[in-house]
């Protein structure tokens, strides 16, 4: 399965979903729900501010997740060794939903990255995230 | 009569503008973010504390990117 695949599973299955980006470690767009390759590309860059200002708050702990709700809608990122998924859901969403169902999405996009043969990092054990979620 | 469906229409359009005003403040009061960390703790960033403006303004920033 590759990450354009992982990405439309995703949105088959999550009905929550508006948009969502996979992006590589470097800020690469993997795969995107937008058809404009630009707007992908806001969307990720606007995703990677959001971690990074996020992770400021308190550099000392490894942030694994986020999820900022809105009147408008949620956002949520979840990271890992690879890289990162960034969605937007309706407002009010389920949240320990969507993070399983973008979990399964990243780790299944990772797989897929591992076909390659390319020799990749060790996924981080991310062992509170899914209780936290 | 006329007075009367005049009252009644004043007082429905009244209620629908105040819960429309008051969800519009309340669901702005309640945005936050929350942080998820690898130790399994988490921490929530509510609207009005210290690093939540800027947050906010960034989770809006990609919802727009999104064209939400």
């Amino acid at each position: 399965m590759d990450a354009a695949r992982a990405l439309a599973d995703l949105t088959e299955i999550s009905t929550q979903i508006r948009a969502a980006v996979l992006v590589a470690e470097e800020g690469t767009v993997l795969a995107s729900t937008l058809r404009d390759e630009e707007q992908s590309r806001e969307l990720a860059a606007a995703a990677r501010a959001l971690l990074a200002a996020a992770e400021a708050e308190k550099p000392e702990r490894a942030l694994v997740q986020l999820e900022a709700a809105t009147a408008a809608g949620s956002v949520f990122v979840v990271r890992d060794a690879d890289g990162m998924i960034a969605a937007t859901t309706t407002a009010e969403p389920t949240v320990g939903l969507v993070f399983y169902d973008l979990k399964s999405c990243l780790r299944a996009a990772a797989a897929a990255g591992d076909d390659d043969g390319k020799p990749r990092p060790r996924a981080r054990q991310a062992k509170g995230a899914g209780s936290a979620s | 009569m006329r007075r009367k469906l005049l009252t009644g229409a004043l007082l429905v359009g009244g209620t629908i503008a105040g819960a429309v005003v008051y969800r519009r403040r309340f669901s702005r009061r309640d945005e936050r973010v929350d942080l998820y960390y690898e130790d399994g703790s988490m921490s929530s960033v509510t609207n009005g504390s210290a690093g939540a403006a800027r947050l906010l303004e960034l989770a809006h920033g990609v919802l727009r990117a999104a064209g939400s």
